[in-house]
């Protein structure tokens, strides 16, 4: 079967544990504020791939995802639920460890993506519907699906949320992200990612208008005091 | 002998044989660096002191030269960094950093040399170089070729070793501390005399003649030894004296060569030997084993040699490739791996990171998990370390062999090479459709090629013309080298180094290509896309117009990967119908280290669409930018190229990647690395260079040098200090691609 992808990366070390092939899908139905992607955003249809190739790809290299494997990243994967069902399967009949980079908002059989999956990682956008639609202009009903299925899955979650200076770099916000998070079952590692710039210059290129002008990146040391508020206060629990 | 007590073992004290004496008395080491100490007062008294002499050397090019005597092993008064307290002594002249003439490679090096840093030659030393004896440069050319000399001159073949010394030879410095100098001197002169049964042919008679050179310069390293008031007539007693008495070795070796490469070989775990045994009996502290360490390489990183300006053109920073090699394997259960071999890999914290002595990694999948996390969490802070697949070449040379150079594998004592630098396959490419004319200087530099008018080109057409080329530079290639080391043997031999080499030691001829990946994307686009020559009104081809896409060497795509496979494979061959001086082996390695900025620059445009002047890809590297699957696919194309009967003298691979890209924390970085590497060379992949850093980084340390003084990078087999590289050369390392870069 097909799977449309923008990218694949051979070499993904921070999309899950050890060494990943890292499958960047086509196409994502939200319009994230911060997304450095958006040359994933459209369905393009052009490039692709299919399941018994991205297996062979993994056979030939396994000798470095030996103990990594592959995470489906994007783009939203969860828009491609039968690929991702395919090619999930077979690379878990290879005993490869899998990996979902979702924001939860995808097109359903969430159930058995979920059956192959051994790693999500989720990325929050918001907490609450309000910031949720100013983030992403999408509604929380879709998420809120996907959470769901994925505590009754019982795979384990790292939490992702990316950190923008002025909109969520609040003490405030950590607070509310913990709150939100006890909502989502077999959480082991939140990781808060620092809002960056790179993505400014492909929106140049692609000519679409950039949300976040003359916002700067978020600064390294203010995202390590958000950390640690965040740690110590899950300590004291 | 009192000297061996607490050793044990039989054969190695009959017979010269150090590995034996290893395997019998070494401890393997499982693990981690959490034993590890920092530097003595003393280690940070004398490495001050020698920080701050390399920074006024760094200020004024060189920091002294003496201009009065010449090289030789002992030809100077003792020197020292510290009079009372260096912990290990010898210097290579009378005073540190101040560096020897050395005129028997050739005396146009020595002068110019001096001109550039504003010396003058003393005229008494000059004249009996230009007067009463001949040079290896002077032998050289008076037996060069026509041919030989075209080749040269255009650039076809560069970096040939015949107006310097070859290097590249790793005499066993170890012997002296196992055996003590009149042992060695003893079984030189039982050779000598098992050679009178032979039959008195050239061979026997010049190898006489070696033999008995070795046997003065044995003694001379012991005269040497005793301006320091060591008496190295006797075996090493304890750790203190094993590690001085093998750096009077090696001492002797760059006192008495400027070899391009003068590398240490492997003395981690020889070493670790004579420190277990203090440790036990009481005489010897971590502390203190860790101070000498630190002091031997304090020592190995002041080696210089008088280099001209052109020779740091090809070769930045006044490298000396003091390579050592560290880890390995004993057998397929039990590694070579000791605490020594960590604390080697600690200099690099308690003396800031360098690019001396050339660190290099033996990598085996079954080393110990400790060691190989030790040796990417130093590879990350310092980019300081190379690796290279002892699996592949433990088979070849058995367990005790140690790199020379940057990727050159040979047996310690038991094999030595002749250098031969390396040949643009690139240029040679543009002759097979110039008809054998220099695209840049112009003149039929391979004869009997027949010119090509094609509009578009054939790719049959075109691959048998290379093929009939690289017959022909194989001969010119060959001819050279055996010219250089017939010479080199006459008017410059290693007498000190090769008497710590067995009797007779097996010989490897080493040769080397230049723009392997530019000549191989150039075939691919000739066979896959539509090339056409622009030719200049005498017919050659000074540009291409490429029509369409084609596949690219890097993006682990047999269908270009395969040429670069045939190429190599190819070119061996043709090499090796050429009988070579002494019986030498041949071998190929791929490897530029810098120079492929130079060769670059006197090469035309290629019909890959590299532009005349542009620089090559460094080693075995595919094209910058060209590699655009990801980083395995760009290390899969490489692993490709067959080391085993093919590429026997290496095939070097440098790749850098962002720390973020790496991963998320320190231990996920660590982790990753070691993956990668396992991955990597379980494919039977031979080297890999690695540097983890930030592209911004390299730019923000070209525009504000004095903010970076110790940043270190990893280049082509070896590693150099970023702010002395030239600008071309430093733009060079920026536009190559970062693995991870958004």
């Amino acid at each position: 079967m097909r799977g449309y992808i923008d990218s694949i990366d051979t070499m993904g070390m921070v999309d899950g544990p050890g060494v990943r092939l890292v499958v960047f899908m086509q196409g994502c139905k939200l319009r994230c504020i911060f997304c450095h992607n958006p040359e994933t955003w459209k369905f393009k249809k052009e490039t692709f791939i299919t399941s018994n190739e991205l297996l062979k790809k993994i056979k030939n290299n396994f000798s470095y995802y030996k103990n990594g494997g592959v995470t489906f990243s994007g783009g939203e994967p969860l828009n491609q639920p039968d690929f991702l069902i395919d090619a999930l399967k077979k690379l878990k009949e290879f005993k490869c460890h899998t990996a979902l980079d979702t924001a939860g908002c995808g097109n359903g059989k969430y159930e058995e993506i979920l059956k192959y999956t051994d790693l999500i990682l989720l990325d929050v956008k918001a907490c609450n519907p309000e910031m949720y639609k100013k983030i992403t202009g999408a509604k929380m009903d879709e998420v809120n699906k996907f959470i769901e299925a994925l505590n009754k899955s019982g795979k384990e979650v790292w939490i992702r949320q990316v950190i923008i200076p002025g909109i969520n770099d609040t003490k405030e916000y950590m607070d509310e992200l913990r709150e939100y998070i006890k909502g989502i079952k077999h959480v082991t590692n939140i990781e808060l990612l620092p809002y960056h710039l790179y993505g400014v210059e492909k929106y140049k290129k692609l000519k679409i208008p950039y949300k976040l002008k003359g916002v700067p990146a978020m600064s390294e040391e203010k995202i390590q005091e958000l950390r640690d508020y965040l740690n110590e206060n899950k300590t004291e629990e | 002998m009192d000297e061996w007590i607490g050793f044990i073992g039989e054969k190695w004290k009959k017979e010269i044989n150090v590995f034996d004496f290893i395997r019998e008395n070494y401890t393997e080491y499982k693990g981690d660096e959490s034993f590890l100490v920092g530097p003595t007062d003393k280690t940070k008294k004398i490495w001050k002191k020698c920080v701050e002499l390399q920074k006024e050397e760094l200020e004024k090019g060189v920091l002294d030269v003496e201009t009065h005597l010449v090289s030789g092993i002992n030809n100077f008064k003792p020197g020292y960094i510290c009079k009372d307290d260096d912990v290990i002594v010898g210097l290579q002249t009378d005073a540190p950093l101040k560096r020897m003439v050395n005129p028997y490679g050739g005396v146009r090096m020595v002068k110019s040399s001096l001109e550039a840093y504003g010396y003058k030659w003393d005229p008494e030393v000059e004249k009996h170089f230009t007067t009463y004896r001949k040079t290896h440069n002077d032998g050289v050319f008076d037996a060069y070729t026509t041919q030989i000399r075209a080749a040269r001159h255009v650039g076809l073949l560069t970096g040939l070793p015949d107006a310097y010394g070859r290097g590249r030879i790793i005499g066993d410095y170890r012997r002296i501390a196992l055996y003590g100098i009149d042992f060695l001197v003893q079984k030189k002169k039982e050779d000598l005399i098992a050679l009178e049964k032979q039959e008195i042919t050239e061979y026997v008679i010049r190898l006489r003649e070696e033999v008995s050179m070795q046997i003065k310069a044995l003694e001379e390293i012991k005269a040497m030894a005793k301006t320091y008031g060591c008496n190295i007539s006797k075996p090493a007693k304890n750790a203190r004296e094993a590690v001085q008495w093998t750096y009077f070795g090696y001492l002797a070796s760059i006192k008495e060569n400027n070899g391009a490469a003068m590398s240490l070989g492997r003395t981690s775990t020889f070493l670790d030997i004579y420190i277990e045994r203090d440790l036990k009996n009481g005489t010897l502290d971590e502390a203190g084993a860790q101070e000498l360490i630190d002091n031997f390489i304090i020592k190995l990183r002041l080696a210089r040699h008088l280099r001209t300006p052109e020779y740091n053109e090809l070769f930045a920073g006044d490298p000396t490739w003091v390579t050592e090699s560290l880890g390995g394997m004993l057998n397929e259960s039990r590694s070579l791996v000791t605490k020594n071999s960590f604390r080697y890999l600690h200099t690099l914290i308690n003396l800031d990171s360098s690019p001396e002595p050339n660190l290099t990694v033996l990598w085996s999948n079954k080393l110990p998990r400790a060691w190989k996390a030790y040796c990417a969490k130093i590879s990350i802070l310092t980019d300081s370390i190379q690796y290279e697949n002892d699996d592949l070449m433990r088979p070849i040379h058995g367990a005790d062999y140690a790199i020379a150079c940057c990727v050159s594998a040979m047996t310690v004592g038991k094999q030595m090479q002749f250098f031969g630098a390396r040949c643009n396959l690139a240029k040679a490419l543009l002759y097979s459709i110039n008809g054998g004319v220099d695209e840049v200087k112009g003149g039929k530099i391979v004869e009997g090629i027949p010119k090509m008018y094609d509009k578009v080109l054939n790719y049959d057409k075109v691959l048998a013309s290379y093929d009939n080329v690289l017959d022909k530079v194989a001969k010119i290639y060959v001819d050279a080298m055996n010219i250089i080391h017939y010479m080199h043997d006459k008017y410059a031999y290693e007498a000190g180094q090769m008497a710590l080499h067995d009797t007779d030691p097996e010989k490897l001829m080493a040769f080397g290509i230049a723009g392997l990946s530019v000549a191989v994307d150039s075939l691919s686009a000739i066979k896959y896309a539509k090339v056409r020559p622009i030719r200049n009104e005498d017919g050659i081809a000074v540009d291409f117009e490429i029509e369409g896409d084609y596949p690219k060497y890097g993006n682990d795509d047999d269908r270009v990967d395969k040429i670069a496979v045939e190429i190599v494979k190819h070119f061996y061959k043709k090499l090796t119908r050429h009988k070579l001086y002494k019986g030498a082996k041949h071998t190929l390695s791929i490897l530029t280290i810098t120079s492929n900025v130079v060769y670059g620059k006197k090469t035309g445009s290629t019909p890959d669409g590299r532009k005349a002047g542009m620089p090559f890809a460094p080693g075995a590297n595919p094209m910058h930018g060209r590699d655009c699957s990801g980083a395995i696919a760009s290390l899969n194309s490489v692993a490709k190229i067959p080391y085993c009967n093919v590429c026997e003298d290496g095939i070097s691979n440098t790749f850098s990647i962002i720390p973020t890209a790496l991963g998320n924390d320190e231990e996920a970085r660590v982790d990753n690395l070691v993956n990668l590497m396992d991955g990597y060379f379980i494919r039977g992949a031979h080297h890999l260079n690695v540097n983890v850093l930030n592209r911004e980084t390299l730019m923000d340390a070209m525009e504000n040098p004095d903010k970076y003084p110790t940043l270190t990078i990893r280049v082509s087999g070896y590693a150099v200090r970023f702010n002395r590289l030239s600008k071309e050369q430093q733009l060079e390392v920026i536009n190559r691609t970062f693995h991870g870069q958004m």
